[in-house]
């Protein structure tokens, strides 16, 4: 019989947790409530005696000192309604694993199989609420439906019925195991169902080319020796569908495009993967020569490069966008954990150092209907931040860098971009530590958690857009804690030699890992039914395709299998044998003794053939806005700190723990109250050594309006000009691109494809361009391609986005630099020329006007400044820098400012100008978004040689660091044009994101 | 002369190892051992050839049940495979021999869970205070002042004029007594090593974010009576080197981070009374 626990607080312990749902309640939904009260709820499926319950409660499952316990009663009191939230079977229930875990030890007997612990929590609602409204709280704040269940009872109810029943949330394995054969030598209309009823995302044309593979003779007297048909089994086509999907293959940067520029010039571009990104970091490896640092780039799941001769470092950044939209705490919890088994799974394995997030929300205080489906952007807001907090935290990974990019189409899909950065021996066991390889009889090796129904089709659901059908499937539940106990194993595992290749479950899970590591051998041969399943019945095609998270997938060489499965009880980390590794060129999947796949490994990684995109750029025409000359600016510029791409970001960035590991040096925060902004973050990976690994990001959506030629290469230098600011060296400096653009092939359900399409050409042209003339390898990256929110009426893309991260190496940490004003009576300068160019800027926005004038990056003198700049650096000349990015001058010269705690007085007319006289004027001047510029601030004792270093460059001393305390700009006729108190434009910044 | 050893256990969620280890070493420890719970468990490593025990930061089981619960829960209840111990012995005779334990946040919060702290009366394994979720509802990650009481008997705070900046990470380190009784007590024998205060060290302050989480009287470290086990919030092992401070680049700093001092007396205290 299954019982229940219930934990209560103590009367007079504060329950934070209710009071912060009663906020949301009434900020969310606008309705009144009194109080908000919670209570943990344990049901126990298992063979507990009574007293071992009783020790259960009063042990592990509560706290003496504030909480109260009840087995089989309830505890509430004192409310109007309860709602009772838990999981849905098979969903991942962190908290029911770790008690489950707790009884084991205490009753020092292991839980039989299938019994089960599992977790809820009840809410105590008191106020004058509408059955209505509960259903509201329920529905819209406290849990979501597509994992979790709910249950309501009134007061009334709850009196007679003795409180919620005990419900065990099991998954019932009825099903029984079977594998079906598709039939394809059907109607292309049929052809096209199959597809799109099995979330398969495959086209018509990827249906023929399969249907015709299945009539190849040779292909079918293969299969008959195996007893297999001629038609597919579902295994193959599932596992087809997501070697072929969108998500795993890039089929759109692998296709053939038809490009049509504004004069009608027309170039055919075979992959853009091929002929940008990877020609990138060809050439400019060739270039750097002996100075080559790339060790191993594009070929696994993170890029490596050199840190010094003794350790090598490791960098991805993905997204995991749709999953967010649809539960934004699972969804980003995962991806962030997600990415960290990507540097774990790169060469033989890194350690972690550190996390990087940047999320692209709509408006959180959006107020307009949205569809029915997209769930309120400040709930993505909170569900995100909560995930990826969770996530790193629980990691012990420090975050240390990363941005809130606000804009209304993300309300279509929210963009979650986490990145993990990883460090490894550059010799491990006496092989360079980022190579790895597998031997034909090597064993196939599951560790991790286990498989269930979660995440089947992420592969693939995320290589179509948001519909109102998207699978509940897709998503998955992250467990930090499994896969601590996993990477603490596997690292150990690696320094004693008892694997040979390593690499993640991802995307795709089991029939993505295993088929890219068959093919590095050759083939193998797996047996489904010996992977370890959270719950029976799971179909052959569901084990291969889930993408349960917490697995890795390994190669371990026979002769050390024991010791490897050994010290993996050891560490009480679960690892199973699957199959082993052949060299025969077939995909073999096995379900006990049945073949359930048979694939020739030529036809799954090579059979499809490039896609046909056209693109045709037409550049765009906004309307031009003509702007008034005003006296004074100093209410603009609040406006703008205010504004939520500029205004602190400080609310969240605390949530994060930024210092774990020790090696912080220059952390987000920063100044004379630790809350000014930093522009990079600098961390110490060794301990013992002052050689530091710097990282910075830039990513500009707003350009995309304009041109995303300019976008990405003003994307690029943000990237490299804030990694510069904080004393990044630019002799070791990597890239790594992740494009988030809308739908580009063209459809009836996307008919401006060939615009998007070009979008997409000419970002990868800048791409190339600024990073040949920047000496930027680009070492890793990612795409996602079909961010779009469709139901048949409306139809939300994002703006083409391209977040550029960097990474790269300071030798010095001790000569870092922060960009807080120190000193009053230290020069300011302004490194760089201003533009008219205020297109596509925040301060235009603010009108809500886009403009033409777009900023346009001169690499050779930015790239030339920034060298001189980093030898002022190294020669100590400089007392701190802040980039310029959103808002322009004036919001960087206010950050620096009110971060130091001393006055800022500028001189506008001391400005160094570019272009046309015509448009230069104390607005351009103060809010132009001109690229590659930087704020210093120098010792007036430093002078001299800072302005030596800096000869030959463009640079301007602009103003003074006072000891009053305001910010204070003299316009071009004389006149003071801002003049504003510190602590009045701090506010401005603080306010608008500080309570969420 | 014999070896100083400390040990750092690792494990089910700790975090803070790789620092706390470097910590102990700079500190002037001989050796400083980061030993995984699985080793221990399994007989490979006892604590009993080391003389300073460092319960490190981290989220142990994610702090499913509650901060620290399910680790609580196994050291109490766990056995050591090859001998007919359970863990607690282990602890338990370790405290017993007058050697030293650290417990740094998620440590902090077990130690109390565990009943270490305060440690009346030579019990070691009875709950009377407890740490729980921050007032503000939310993981801080910020710089607390933290005002030392001098006339403690904690070994580790020894030398320390008015008191130490250090960085609080925790969302659970609210800290409450069972009754006005315990937190007597605990005044009475100046068990409160550390409160978190103003910038001036000069008055404990229940004011967020100066107080990052409300604790009762601003308690942020307690030890036990003979000031050998000590349990803080803050992170002492976070700050060892001016360039782990958050303002480096504009202060003058000496060299050696505030937390430092915390391991060197440990250091010490081993060298003149273990070894």
């Amino acid at each position: 019989m299954a019982n229940r626990i219930e934990v209560a607080l103590k009367p007079g312990s504060r329950d934070a947790r209710g009071e912060r749902i009663k906020r949301e309640i009434e900020h969310f939904l606008h309705l009144d409530v009194e109080e908000v009260c919670t209570l943990d709820v344990y049901t126990l499926d298992t063979d507990l005696t009574k007293d071992e319950l009783e020790q259960a409660a009063a042990g592990p499952f509560s706290d003496p000192v504030i909480q109260v316990w009840a087995i089989d009663r309830p505890l509430a009191t004192g409310f109007d309604f309860a709602v009772e939230v838990g999981f849905r079977p098979g969903v991942t229930d962190n908290v029911g694993r770790t008690a489950r875990e707790a009884v084991a030890y205490l009753t020092g007997r292991p839980c039989a199989s299938g019994a089960g612990v599992y977790y809820s929590v009840q809410y105590l609602l008191k106020g004058r609420l509408s059955v209505a409204d509960v259903e509201k709280i329920a529905t819209g704040l406290l849990c979501n439906t597509l994992i979790q269940r709910y249950t309501i009872l009134s007061a009334p109810d709850f009196a007679g019925k003795g409180g919620f029943p005990v419900a065990v949330p099991k998954v019932s394995g009825e099903t029984k195991v079977e594998v079906r054969e598709i039939d394809l030598e059907v109607s292309d209309d049929e052809l096209m169902r199959i597809s799109k009823d099995g979330v398969l995302a495959l086209t018509l044309d990827e249906m023929k080319i399969i249907q015709s593979q299945y009539r190849d003779p040779k292909v079918l007297a293969g299969r008959k020796e195996f007893g297999l048909g001629a038609k597919p089994t579902d295994v193959e086509l599932e596992c087809l569908a997501q070697t072929w999907s969108e998500h795993c293959k890039h089929k759109i940067f692998a296709g053939t495009v038809q490009y049509e520029d504004e004069q009608g010039n027309k170039q055919e571009i075979k992959s853009l993967f091929k002929s940008f990104i990877q020609r990138t970091t060809k050439d400019v490896r060739e270039r750097m020569g002996e100075k080559d640092f790339c060790l191993s780039v594009f070929k696994d799941n993170a890029g490596v490069i050199k840190f010094n001769d003794k350790h090598s470092l490791v960098f991805k950044v993905e997204t995991h966008n749709s999953p967010s939209a649809l539960d934004p705490y699972g969804g980003a919890l995962t991806g962030i954990v997600g990415v960290n088994r990507d540097p774990f799974g790169t060469g033989i394995g890194s350690k972690l150092i550190f996390n990087t997030d940047v999320f692209c929300f709509a408006d959180p205080f959006y107020a307009k209907p949205l569809p029915s489906r997209l769930l309120h952007p400040r709930r993505i807001y909170e569900g995100v931040v909560e995930g990826v907090e969770h996530g790193g935290n629980k990691s012990g990974i420090p975050t240390v860098n990363g941005s809130l990019v606000f804009d209304d189409r993300f309300a279509g899909k929210p963009l979650v971009f986490c990145g993990t950065a990883g460090f490894m021996p550059a010799v491990v066991n006496g092989l360079p530590g980022y190579e790895k390889s597998i031997k034909p009889g090597d064993l196939i090796v599951m560790t991790g958690g286990r498989i269930g129904k979660d995440g089947i089709h992420g592969a693939t659901f995320s290589s179509e857009e948001l519909n109102e059908n998207s699978p509940v499937t897709a998503v998955q539940i992250g467990d930090p804690i499994t896969q601590k106990r996993m990477f603490d194993f596997l690292i150990r595992a690696r320094d004693k030699g008892l694997y040979r290749f390593i690499t993640d479950n991802g995307a795709g899970g089991l029939s993505s890992s295993i088929g890219e590591m068959a093919g590095e051998c050759g083939g193998c041969r797996m047996d489904l039914a010996k992977a370890p399943l959270k719950y029976p019945g799971l179909n052959p095609w569901e084990i291969l395709i889930s993408e349960a998270q917490e697995r890795m997938s390994l190669a371990v060489p026979p002769e050390q299998i024991d010791e490897f499965l050994a010290m993996a009880v050891r560490f009480g980390v679960e690892a199973t044998v699957l199959g082993e590794f052949t060299d025969n060129g077939v995909f073999h999947m096995l379900y006990g003794e049945q073949t359930v796949a048979w694939l020739p490994m030529d036809f799954m990684h090579e059979g499809l053939p490039p896609m046909q995109l056209p693109a045709k750029w037409i550049p765009p025409q906004h309307e031009e806005p003509v702007l008034e000359e005003k006296v004074e600016y100093t209410d603009d510029l609040k406006q703008l700190l205010s504004a939520l791409n500029i205004c602190s970001k400080e609310s969240v960035v605390r949530r994060y723990d930024h210092e774990v590991q020790g090696g912080s040096v220059v952390k987000p925060f920063t100044g004379v109250a630790n809350d000014g902004p930093s522009d990079a973050a600098v961390v110490r990976p060794l301990l013992d050594s002052f050689e530091g690994v710097v990282t910075a990001h830039g990513i500009c959506p707003r350009f995309s309006d304009i041109d995303t030629y300019h976008m990405t290469a003003n994307a690029v230098d943000e990237a490299l000009r804030n990694y510069v600011a904080v004393g990044g060296s630019l002799d070791l400096v990597a890239g790594l691109d992740n494009f988030c653009w809308c739908d580009p092939v063209q459809s009836d359900k996307t008919p401006d494809g060939a615009y998007k399409m070009a979008q997409l050409v000419r970002s990868n042209q800048a791409l190339y361009d600024v990073c040949m003339d920047y000496n930027l390898p680009l070492i890793s990256g990612k795409d996602s391609m079909k961010n779009d929110f469709y139901d048949g009426t409306t139809k939300i893309s994002i703006p083409p986005t391209l977040l550029f991260s960097v990474i790269g190496k300071i030798d010095d940490t001790r000569k870092a630099v922060t960009m807080d004003a120190k000193r009053p009576g230290d020069i300011v300068y302004l490194l760089g020329k201003t533009a008219d160019e205020l297109g596509g800027s925040e301060y235009l926005a603010l009108s809500g006007v886009i403009g033409n004038k777009i900023p346009k990056v001169d690499t050779v003198k930015a790239y030339q400044r920034y060298k001189a700049y980093h030898d002022a650096v190294n020669q100590g000349t400089v007392a701190s820098c802040h980039d310029l990015s959103d808002g322009g001058l004036a919001v960087a010269a206010a950050e620096s400012a009110f971060a130091g705690g001393f006055g800022v007085a500028i001189d506008l007319s001391r400005l160094l100008w570019k272009g046309d006289a015509a448009g230069k004027n104390d607005c351009t001047l103060l809010f132009s978004e001109s690229a590659s510029r930087h704020l210093v601030t120098v010792h007036p004792e430093k002078r001299d040689q800072f302005e030596a270093i800096m000869s030959g460059n463009c640079f301007a001393s602009i103003g003074v660091v006072t000891e009053g305390q305001e910010l204070s700009i003299t316009g071009l006729n004389g006149g003071t044009v801002v003049k504003a108190d510190l602590v009045e434009l701090k506010e401005a910044w603080q306010k608008t994101l500080r309570e969420l | 002369m014999k070896q100083t050893r400390a040990i750092v256990i690792t494990g089910n969620g700790t975090n803070c190892e790789m620092e706390a280890a470097h910590a102990c070493r700079l500190g002037g420890f001989d050796e400083a051992v980061i030993a995984h719970i699985a080793e221990i468990l399994s007989g490979e490593i006892r604590l009993d050839d080391f003389h300073f025990l460092n319960l490190t930061g981290g989220f142990l089981d994610g702090d499913d049940l509650g901060s620290a619960k399910a680790q609580a829960n196994r050291l109490k209840n766990a056995a050591v495979v090859g001998c007919d111990e359970k863990l607690v012995e282990q602890f338990t005779r370790f405290i017993a021999d007058g050697k030293l334990i650290l417990g740094v946040c998620n440590g902090f919060q077990l130690m109390v869970k565990m009943g270490m702290l305060p440690g009346w009366d030579g019990n070691y394994l009875n709950q009377t205070v407890t740490l729980t979720h921050n007032d503000c509802g939310r993981f801080q990650d910020r710089w607390t002042y933290l005002q030392v009481d001098s006339s403690s008997p904690s070994v580790f705070t020894r030398g320390i004029d008015k008191g130490i900046y250090l960085p609080v990470r925790h969302g659970e380190g609210k800290f409450l007594c069972d009754s006005d009784a315990t937190l007597a007590r605990i005044e009475d024998g100046h068990l409160a090593v550390l409160r978190y205060s103003g910038a001036d060290y000069a008055e404990a302050t229940m004011e967020f974010p100066a107080n990052p989480n409300g604790s009762t009287n601003a308690i942020a470290a307690l030890c036990d009576p003979t000031g050998r086990l000590m349990g803080l919030m803050p992170h002492p092992e976070a700050f060892v080197h001016y360039t782990q401070h958050p303002r480096w680049t504009r202060e003058e700093l000496p060299e050696e981070g505030d937390g430092l001092i915390l391991y060197k007396n440990a250091a010490e205290y081993v060298r003149n009374n273990l070894v």
